[in-house]
């Protein structure tokens, strides 16, 4: 099957390794611990964590598309944030009469608007099992109609990138609009509970970063999966030298469109762990800086390995925590040299200093093949 | 009251039976002796004085009458001497003759005295001025007079005005008198042949008017205001479709400006530069750094930073190109990224160096104010510069690359690289030259958004995509589909913003352009030939 075949894999299984390793490490010192051991991780890192996790996902569906695909997506933070809001809609509509005017139906920012009843739209997001679905279908959608009208017209390289770009900067306006019906510039906050678990005691704290930890496992597994099989190595065609691959007589653009389709689809779950975990989502997630960032986290991990994406994207993260808590200012610097040094002096990324390219990954030594093969 | 007014109507009657009064001087005795009567005590005095000022056609009535209305006609005490005070701040009034206008320095206020005025009396200074107005020897006093006069006719003067009308030789001032005119009739007697006179008039008063007779008894009134408002309803949406065009313009050219430089660098040599928005921010930055040296001249800074803006954004470009872009030649995508890195260093360099707020540039006299078309309809002047300055930069810059050797290179190396090296062209060179060139442009652009929006660290970001858009539905390596992608995106934009909203319109344009890349990967103007296979 190809969803066991990563599992054989040695780079697979360590990585799976170390993540459930570190899972069981963090809840253990977090739950055995005393509160003033030196050792205990308290809830905060707990949430920290976890949100390093869920940037980890977005990452890899992002190391999926432009590193085995060879499309340059600046827009994943809106599938992001689409899943993210599939999931803020119904911990919304769990808040029930709790909130601050007390209806029981309406969220408070729709009472404040002066609305009467939902919209069509938010039907069905009391319920966790469409909310879920939705979570995956939101973006999947997206990402699918977009794909589809996109690759279907041959649009791909940098056009792809700035249409990328455009569409999240169209859905981050379109979201700040009060009338939109998702909160508007403040988005969706003040969640009470999850599923009937209060998202403010320390079990389900640690048991959101245990699911983003497994969700982060699957992932991992169904993109190595992806890339491993006939149709990843069509993809990496793709990549290499798309129009020799058409010629071949592969449909090149139904390839792109199912590997977008689910790397959206991860990005939206990512989205969707996010939320509880950071209490809020707001338009800010669809900003244009912030998909872009992911790439770079991407890059400086290594793209084309998976693990790389995951070890860019807790490192970039774990280095903006540290410098905004300590040097505000010097924290874009920081980001900007990383993108000029990382593409210039290391395009391979860490994984590319640390490890051996596999045969199936490492991006194509010869950046000229698109030209030479049109 | 009433002895002031009749007093005021006779004043008026005799300045509008006399249309030829000469402005001449009075003998300065007889001015000391009409000023001092401003000093009387009782209201039917001082207003018998203002009339006999008025009545004099002396040439400085109007400055005597100004500044008693405004509390600042005064007399020196020990002397008796009548002065206007210039300033009146602080212990010392700057003071000037009021009989001969020679400037008297300053005098402690101790010494002087003002001459007292109130409300009712300031009122009636108001009209009489009107009328000293119209009677000026300089056509644009007359007419802003006149123009003045719409809506705030009494039945005095409308019983004069005819004559007035009939002497006077100007004709936008007779039209603006027999406008007001019509609006009394209008207003006050229901004139039927007043109210056809009004209709195509674009004025408030005019229209208030004719909303007045539109709820009148007479049905023939009625009727015929509800006509002349019709064809007014007409005239200004059609005033108001001029406007729109206009803004639309004046933005298009505002992204025409942005993505110009882009079409250098993204269009013709295939660099993504996401630092762009960055090298404008730098030209309006340079501008306020400009303001900032030579303080007192802003408009002298405003051209001097045109070729300032240029070369600070051209040598900005340079270290780019030397430093990042040319390390990754033929790779486009970690261009885009490290070029992004470039954009958040200088963003962040300008916020840490000047600062995170937003700092004003000022805008010169002879840009500020608009240009008045007629009354629905005036044109902003930064605005209509900006446009021009847009179409002057495009047609530069269609210059140098149509008819210079630097153009003809860029084309070269741009075409076929190899072939032109082999020719003798210096590839390097030309890639520098044209990056700086590029980049340059986007200074131009700064200095010209300094103008119209504000200058602060964000002020590149909000303008990249887009520039990038304009550029794509443009027709990548075109300057003239640029052109017309910029002015009709901006177009678009404020036609659609009136029943959309401004943020929406802005996502319909973006969506727009999404599904038309889509349909034309190549945008408006796709390159042909051996230049589009590169």
């Amino acid at each position: 099957m190809w969803f066991t075949r990563p599992l054989q894999e040695r780079s697979t299984r360590i990585f799976l390794g170390v993540l459930f390793a570190a899972l069981a490490i963090v809840s253990v010192l977090h739950v055995l611990m005393p509160q003033d051991s030196a050792l205990y991780v308290s809830s905060y890192t707990v949430t920290l964590l976890g949100k390093y996790l869920c940037y980890a996902l977005l990452a890899v569906a992002v190391d999926l598309v432009w590193g085995y695909l060879g499309i340059l997506s600046l827009g994943h933070g809106a599938f992001f944030a689409l899943g993210g809001y599939a999931m803020g809609m119904y911990l919304m509509r769990q808040i029930g009469d709790r909130g601050v005017y007390g209806d029981p139906v309406l969220p408070d920012f729709m009472v404040f608007l002066n609305w009467h009843e939902l919209p069509w739209y938010w039907l069905g997001f009391d319920m966790a099992w469409f909310a879920f679905i939705m979570v995956l279908l939101a973006p999947g959608l997206l990402a699918l109609v977009f794909g589809f009208l996109a690759f279907r017209s041959r649009v791909t390289g940098v056009y792809l990138s700035i249409i990328t770009q455009a569409l999240t900067f169209a859905l981050m306006l379109a979201f700040f609009r009060n009338e939109m019906g998702f909160g508007g510039n403040n988005g969706l906050t003040d969640f009470k509970d999850i599923l009937g678990f209060d998202l403010r005691t320390d079990a389900t704290r640690l048991g959101l970063f245990i699911a983003t930890g497994i969700a982060l496992a699957i992932g991992y597994v169904i993109c190595r999966g992806i890339v491993t099989s006939k149709l990843g190595r069509v993809s990496i065609a793709c990549r290499d030298a798309e129009a020799r691959t058409r010629f071949l007589g592969y449909r090149v653009e139904r390839v792109q469109l199912f590997v977008f389709v689910v790397s959206a689809m991860l990005a939206g779950v990512a989205g969707a762990l996010y939320v509880p975990q950071v209490g809020i989502i707001n338009p800010g997630e669809f900003s244009p800086l912030f998909s872009i960032e992911v790439v770079v986290w991407v890059a400086l991990g290594g793209r084309a390995t998976l693990y790389g994406a995951v070890i860019g994207a807790i490192l970039v993260n774990y280095g903006k925590t540290v410098f905004t808590g300590i040097m505000p200012d010097a924290w874009l610097f920081a980001l900007g040299g990383l993108f000029v040094l990382v593409t210039v002096f290391l395009p391979k990324g860490i994984a590319g200093l640390v490890f051996k390219p596999g045969k199936a990954g490492g991006p194509s030594n010869t950046p000229s093949a698109q030209e030479t093969a049109a | 009251m009433g002895i002031s007014r009749l007093l005021n109507h006779l004043l008026l009657t005799f300045l509008l039976l006399c249309p030829g009064i000469s402005l001449a001087q009075v003998e300065d005795s007889q001015a000391q002796q009409m000023l001092t009567a401003l000093g009387e005590s009782s209201f039917a005095e001082k207003i018998k004085a203002v009339n006999q000022i008025a009545g004099s056609g002396d040439e400085r009535a109007r400055g005597w009458l100004e500044a008693f209305a405004s509390n600042k006609l005064a007399y020196i005490e020990s002397t008796g001497q009548f002065v206007i005070v210039l300033k009146n701040r602080g212990r010392n009034w700057t003071v000037e003759n009021a009989l001969t206008g020679e400037n008297l320095g300053e005098i402690s206020r101790r010494d002087i005295d003002t001459l007292r005025v109130n409300n009712a009396l300031r009122n009636e200074l108001a009209s009489i001025l009107s009328v000293i107005d119209l009677k000026s020897p300089d056509e644009d006093n007359r007419l802003s007079a006149a123009r003045a006069l719409k809506g705030s006719v009494d039945g005095t003067l409308a019983e004069r005005l005819p004559e007035l009308i009939e002497a006077e030789e100007s004709k936008p001032v007779q039209a603006a008198l027999t406008e007001a005119l019509a609006i009394y009739k209008v207003k006050e007697q229901g004139d039927i042949a007043a109210v056809a006179m009004l209709s195509g008039s674009l004025n408030s008063e005019a229209r208030a008017a004719l909303q007045q007779a539109m709820r009148s008894d007479d049905t023939a009134l009625v009727a015929a205001a509800t006509r002349a408002m019709a064809s007014i309803e007409q005239k200004l949406k059609l005033n108001s479709a001029v406007e729109t065009l206009y803004f639309g313009l004046s933005l298009g050219s505002v992204l025409v400006l942005a993505a110009i430089g882009l079409a250098i660098t993204f269009g013709v040599m295939g660099v993504i530069n996401m630092a762009h928005g960055e090298l404008i921010m730098l030209g309006a930055y340079t501008t306020w750094g400009m303001q900032q040296l030579l303080p007192g001249q802003p408009g002298l800074a405003l051209i001097l930073s045109i070729p300032a803006g240029f070369l600070v954004s051209a040598l900005a470009g340079i270290a780019i190109e030397r430093s990042v872009i040319q390390h990754l030649k033929g790779r486009p995508l970690e261009t885009l990224l490290a070029t992004f890195g470039v954009s958040l260093i200088l963003q962040q360099l300008v916020r840490t160096l000047i600062s995170p707020l937003n700092r004003t540039v000022i805008t010169p006299d002879w840009m500020s104010g608009s240009l008045m078309i007629n009354e629905a309809l005036s044109l902003t002047l930064n605005r209509l510069y900006v446009i021009g300055f847009a179409l002057v930069v495009f047609a530069g810059l269609m210059l140098i690359m149509r008819k210079t050797r630097l153009g003809l290179e860029v084309r070269a190396v741009t075409q076929n690289r190899a072939m032109a090296r082999s020719m003798g062209i210096k590839a390097t060179r030309v890639d520098i030259l044209t990056f700086a060139l590029g980049s340059g442009v986007a200074g131009l652009a700064g200095v010209a958004l300094s103008q119209i929006t504000n200058v602060g660290p964000n002020l590149g970001q909000s303008y990249i995509i887009d520039s990038f858009m304009v550029v794509v539905f443009g027709g990548v390596g075109n300057l003239w589909g640029t052109l017309l992608a910029g002015m009709a995106l901006g177009t678009l934009n404020q036609l659609l913003e009136p029943w959309a909203g401004a943020v929406l319109a802005k996502i319909m344009v973006l969506v727009f352009i999404i599904l038309f890349i889509q349909k034309r990967p190549r945008g408006l103007f796709p390159q042909k030939g051996r230049a589009a296979e590169g």
